[in-house]
Parts: C-alpha cells; sequence; structure tokens
C-alpha cells in the first residue's frame, strides 16, 4: 500500500488557508492513485507531528505544499515529522532543485519519501501560465502582455526568491509573453511599483502563493493600486497608471496543482501513472514540462 | 436473529470456503477447517463434521450470522492490527459480545457511543455488513427526518469548519460542531474518514493508548524543540503553564483528555478533562498562544490606583468572566443586571475611560 501525505502551513485564523490543500486532495482521492491520501497542517489538524500515524501504507509519500525550500521544508516538516535521519544535504539541492530523499519514520515504523516542494517543481511554470490563462479568459494569452511572478521576498527565506526567479526565468525562456517580470512585496523591485517594470498595457499578475489569503487579497491588489480598500474588491482588469492589471490570486487554487503533487510523489518513486492522466483530464492540464 | 432476509450471500460463502483452503478459520466462536474427510464447522452449541462442500453451504447459511461476522471482519474490514480496526471493534463491544447478542442489538435499534461530540451508531445491513451513522450528539433523539442528510464524509469536513455563528473554528476539538445534519449511511471506511476529518488522529492516538503505546510529549520538551518566532516559549513559567492549559485545554474549550504534563513526573494540576481520546502534546495553537503569553510574562508589573466604587470593580470582574466563558452573546440586551451587558459597559466607558481609553484617566506604564 502506499499513501500520499500532503503537508501545508494552515492557518488559525483564516479558512481559506487550508482550501486549496483539500481540494487538491480531492482531486487526488478520485484518481485512485494512492490507498490512501491525506492532508496535515502545520497550524491545523492533523498536526505534522500526528500526520503519518493515521495512514495504514507503510509506504508514504510525503509533499510539501510549499512555495520554496527553506525553512518550513527544510527544517521544521522533517523535525515534526521525526525524520531523524533527516538532514537538508539529502536533497542535494542548490535551492529550487529538491527531489525528494527516502527516509524512515521510527515513531509510525513507516518508509517516508520526502519530497521537495511543489513550489519549485518545473511544473509550477506551467501552473502559472495557466492562471494567466483563466485570469485573462484566453487560452493562448502571451502576445501584447507582461507577466509579474510576486513572491514574498527574502523575509526569513532566501530561496523563496529563488523559486520566483527560477519560474519567471523559465517563462521568459518559452517566448510567450512580451514580458515577464519577478516581483516581490519585501524587496526590489516591489511589486508596489509593477507599472513601472512594463512597457505592456497588459499586465497579468500571478502571486506564486499556496492559498489566498492577507497577502494575496488585502495587501497586494491595495499595494498595487487595485483599490483603496480590499473589502471593495477590484475590477478584472484593473485600470493603474494606463496600464491594464489583470490579478490572478494565488496560484495554489488552481485546480492543475494537483498534478504538481502527482508529479512529485511520482518522481519519488509513487506509482501513479495511470491516476495522473485521469487527474489531467479532470483538471484540464498539460503535461508536465518535465525535467 | 438477525433482521436479514438473505442470510448469506454466495460470494461470501466462496471467501469462506477459499479462507479454508489456506488454513483454519478461527473467528469470534466460529471455526470452520478442513480435515482429511471433510469440512469441520463449528459454532457455540453446534459442532459438525465430514461435511462435503454442499453440506457446509446449508450449515453455514443456517448459521449465517457467525459467517457474515467472519466475513465482514475479514474481507471487508481486514487491517489486523490498525486503529481503524480495533476501534470498529471497540463500537460493537466485538470482544466482551457473542455474534449473537451484538446482531441483536445492532438490528435493534443500533449500538450507540459517543465520540467528541459526534454520536456514532453501528447498525446491521444485509448480509452481516455493518451501516453507520453519523450524528451530532445533542441530535441524538432527533427524527432523522428534521436533520440534513450529508450524503458523503466530506460534507461533514466542510460543516465542521465554521461554529453555528459561522466562525471559523481552529481547533478541530473544541466543543462547538455545529449540530442538524447525520451522514446517514456509512461504510466502516467512510466513518472512518468522517472522524478523521472532525478529529483528526484521534482514533490512532485512542487506540496507542489502549495498546499502551501512546507516545506523550510534555510541555518541556515540546517548547524546547520549536524554533523561528516560537523559539521564545521555552521561557514561559512553569505556573503561566498552569494557566495556558487553564485556558485551553479544559473539557469547556477541548475534547481532548490532556495527557501531557510539564514535564515526565511534573504534574500540572489543571484537570485533564474527560475526554474520550487522548491529547499527546500540545496543540499548535497552544504553542501559538504560549508565544504571546511569553512576551506578555516578560513584563513587569506596575501598581496602579484606580477609584472603582464596589460595584464597578465586580462590573469588571463580570466582563473579564463573561468574555472568558464565551458568554457574552447570551447576555440579555436590555438584562442591566449583568455586569457585562452592553450599555453596562458602555455606561461604565463613559464614565471612567478619558478621551484616549484610559481607565479613570491612569495612563498605561510602558
Ligand atoms: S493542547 Fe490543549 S487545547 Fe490543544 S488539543 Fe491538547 S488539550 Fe486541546
Amino acid at each position: 500500500m502506499q499513501a500520499l501525505v500532503i503537508v501545508a502551513h494552515g492557518s488559525h485564523l483564516n479558512p481559506e488557508s487550508s482550501a486549496p490543500t483539500y481540494a487538491h486532495a480531492d482531486t487526488i482521492r478520485e484518481s485512485g492513485a494512492f490507498d490512501e491520501v491525506r492532508e496535515a497542517f502545520w497550524k491545523e489538524e492533523p498536526s505534522f507531528r500526528d500526520a503519518l500515524r493515521t495512514v495504514e501504507s507503510e509506504e508514504v509519500f510525503v509533499v510539501p505544499l510549499f512555495i520554496s525550500e527553506g525553512y518550513f521544508t527544510e527544517e521544521v516538516i522533517p523535525r515534526e515529522l521525526r525524520l531523524d535521519d533527516w538532514e537538508a544535504g539529502l536533497w542535494d539541492s542548490d535551492g529550487t532543485s529538491a527531489s525528494q530523499a527516502t527516509l524512515h519514520a521510527d515513531d509510525v515504523d513507516k518508509t517516508i519519501h520526502y519530497c521537495g516542494p511543489v513550489g519549485t517543481h518545473d511544473a509550477m511554470s506551467d501552473v502559472i501560465v495557466k492562471r494567466a490563462e483563466t485570469v485573462t479568459g484566453d487560452p493562448d494569452v502571451g502576445e501584447g502582455f507582461g507577466l509579474a511572478v510576486v513572491g514574498h521576498g527574502t523575509e526569513r527565506n532566501e530561496n523563496s526568491a529563488k523559486a520566483i526567479e527560477y519560474h519567471a526565468d523559465r517563462i521568459r525562456s518559452m517566448g510567450r509573453f512580451d514580458e515577464v517580470q519577478a516581483l516581490y512585496m519585501d524587496e526590489e523591485p516591489e511589486v508596489d511599483d509593477v507599472t513601472d517594470y512594463f512597457e505592456s498595457e497588459d499586465v497579468v499578475v500571478v502571486p506564486l502563493f499556496v492559498a489566498d489569503g492577507y497577502h494575496t487579497q488585502e495587501d497586494i491588489p491595495e499595494d498595487m493600486g487595485l483599490t483603496d480598500d480590499y473589502r471593495e474588491g477590484w475590477e478584472t482588469p484593473a485600470e493603474v497608471d494606463g496600464h491594464r492589471i489583470w490579478y490572478a490570486g494565488a496560484v495554489g487554487t488552481e485546480e492543475f496543482m494537483a498534478d504538481v503533487i502527482l508529479e512529485r510523489a511520482a518522481e519519488a518513486g509513487a506509482d501513479v501513472s495511470a491516476a495522473l492522466e485521469r487527474v489531467r483530464e479532470a483538471t484540464g492540464g498539460v503535461p508536465a514540462s518535465g525535467d | 436473529m438477525a433482521a436479514t432476509d438473505a442470510d448469506l450471500a454466495p460470494d461470501q460463502f466462496e471467501d469462506l470456503v477459499d479462507a479454508v483452503t489456506g488454513g483454519p478459520v478461527e473467528f469470534d466462536g466460529l471455526v470452520v477447517q478442513y480435515e482429511d474427510d471433510g469440512y469441520v464447522f463449528e459454532v457455540p452449541d453446534l459442532h459438525r463434521e465430514h461435511l462435503s462442500v454442499e453440506e457446509l453451504e446449508r450449515v453455514a447459511a443456517a448459521n449465517a450470522e457467525w459467517v457474515t461476522n467472519w466475513h465482514f471482519w475479514n474481507v471487508v474490514v481486514g487491517g489486523e492490527g490498525t486503529a481503524r480496526r480495533a476501534f470498529l471493534r471497540w463500537l460493537e463491544a466485538a470482544d466482551e459480545h457473542s455474534v449473537r447478542a451484538r446482531y441483536g442489538a445492532m438490528a435493534d435499534g443500533g449500538i450507540h457511543h459517543e465520540w467528541g461530540e459526534l454520536l456514532v451508531t453501528v447498525e446491521l445491513g444485509e448480509v452481516g455488513y455493518r451501516r453507520y451513522e453519523l450524528r451530532h450528539v445533542d441530535d441524538s433523539d432527533a427524527d432523522p427526518a428534521e436533520l440534513t442528510a450529508d450524503a458523503e464524509p466530506r460534507d461533514l469536513r466542510d460543516r465542521s469548519k465554521y461554529d453555528d455563528r459561522g466562525r471559523y473554528r481552529p481547533l478541530k476539538t473544541a466543543p462547538s460542531l455545529v449540530d442538524g445534519w447525520v451522514l446517514p449511511d456509512l461504510t466502516s471506511g467512510e466513518l472512518k474518514e468522517a472522524l478523521g476529518f472532525v478529529y483528526p488522529a484521534t482514533v490512532e492516538n485512542w487506540h496507542r493508548e489502549h495498546e499502551g503505546t501512546l507516545d506523550v510529549t510534555h510541555w518541556r520538551e515540546t517548547a524546547e524543540r520549536q524554533t523561528g518566532i516560537y523559539d521564545v516559549v521555552d521561557e514561559l513559567p512553569r505556573e503561566a503553564v498552569e494557566w495556558v492549559t487553564e485556558a485551553a485545554c479544559v473539557d469547556s474549550q477541548c475534547l481532548k483528555r490532556r495527557e501531557w504534563q510539564y514535564d515526565e513526573g511534573d504534574h500540572l494540576d489543571t484537570p485533564a478533562g474527560d475526554g474520550a481520546f487522548p491529547c499527546r502534546e500540545p496543540c499548535s495553537l497552544v504553542v501559538a498562544a504560549a508565544r504571546k503569553w511569553t512576551k506578555l510574562e516578560e513584563e513587569d508589573e506596575h501598581t496602579y490606583e484606580f477609584d472603582l466604587t464596589p460595584s464597578e470593580k465586580a462590573q469588571l470582574e463580570e466582563i473579564i468572566d463573561a468574555v472568558a466563558d464565551g458568554r457574552t452573546d447570551e447576555i440579555r440586551e436590555a438584562d442591566v443586571y449583568e455586569g457585562a451587558n452592553r450599555y453596562r459597559a458602555r455606561y461604565l466607558r463613559a464614565k471612567r475611560f478619558d478621551e484616549d481609553g484610559n481607565l479613570c484617566g491612569v495612563p498605561t506604564e510602558e
């Protein structure tokens, strides 16, 4: 038997925080790829500490629904899952290239394939593009458009910016959008000045966040000038300084994320090939660009 | 007798024969095995031997309860040694009562158990399959027609996210689960899934407790393990940890029974609670709140002087009590006899606060 455990941050305050995790888990459950699929959270239950005992399978694929490598994926999650032999070197990563490490969890006596975060997977570039298609309603969006990928920035974690840049670079090299720019909330180039960084009149802004919450639904829309008060909402597109801003909301809510989670587990050795096809059909996904 | 018409389905009998081919079947009072000259079939008060397969089928059908019981537990449920199986067995007290007694009880209104605020009922379905029903304990006597019937565990997952005032429930074991719904017809797998959504990991930790393998992590170890912004919580004074448990872990706030202490051999005085399932470690909500309290406890005390009437002092105490017990909503609009009544509070504020919100005009010392 094989189990998938999706680990995510969750929240004590925001009920929407766990919504994408449940949604993607449901999609994967329906695909039948795993005998068991569970969600676990840092701030909700089941906690990371109790997560592994909620599955019966001896082989467990743990996929972090996090954007970047760093404090959570390298320190908090392995510690709380009691992967005693874990060390960050096992991923042999340059900050965006973690794939998986096979470990043993003693408290439950199971083999754990601890995967790199969803956010740094190559297929995430496709999810960002997909998000741009969704928000513009144009499956061919690109020409005449700029694309901004938005992240936290360095606050607490240098790899956060790396993940943003990584996908911005990859999407730029696809040559699909006229301009692609990485922007940040707490460092230069700042998302507040989004219109300064684009010549294109139309700019799609995709925040590389797992869930919608304070940052994506309050902070960023106000900072970009989409609205003076997030409670009043904003237009899509919204006119800002002579540009049309198409604001997409958190990329993690895109259905196709379920596919990326499966890709992560598959790379770690999970047998999911049949299910991948079904999930792609269900989510309208495109095959990942691959490594 | 069981309330079922078709007592034994053909595939159940085939499964039995297959199983006996691999060795004797012995389960809950049923013994079936193959000896050189035929099958042996045994249940309490009955022993038959030298049976052909046709004869075995007839005897099995005549004693279908034992065979379907074997089938349910070994083919449908399986999972020897798992928490899931142990929990399902516990639900029908399978290790204490005979198959006949259990089938009687399940067919006659079902067997009930409370699990937190959930009422679990196990009933007998067709050919020995069990049907599980879930509802809120407050709805135990409700006519199912008056409850909203949910189809699947996921519906309950969504419901359990908010309390009856629409507020998010960050602590799943808080006693604030909404009522008015029923999941009328669950399989054993769906039951386990639903419990996992409403009260995650409680079945697993309850099972460990029964097996004597519950791994309790006490406050000190949990606090010392924290890093990042929670690194500070190990500085929370011991007496404050008492207050933390009084604030968050007592039965009125959380249905888990707190098994963790300040440290191994250093017990907290706060009652552990009477919950069915244990709490094996301070939860994330408690750790996050403890971080705030750690910072607050770092402040020095100041002596303030306020002039209050005795009733005003008592009123402040009543307000704190009402907020702490979550009773503010119950205090009626015009009930000015309650200190925590809104008009009473507004009057006190009008009289005693200055324009900066300072009580009796006394500034807060930094
Ligand atoms: S730490 Fe306290 S509040 Fe948290 S789950 Fe345990 S008993 Fe409940």
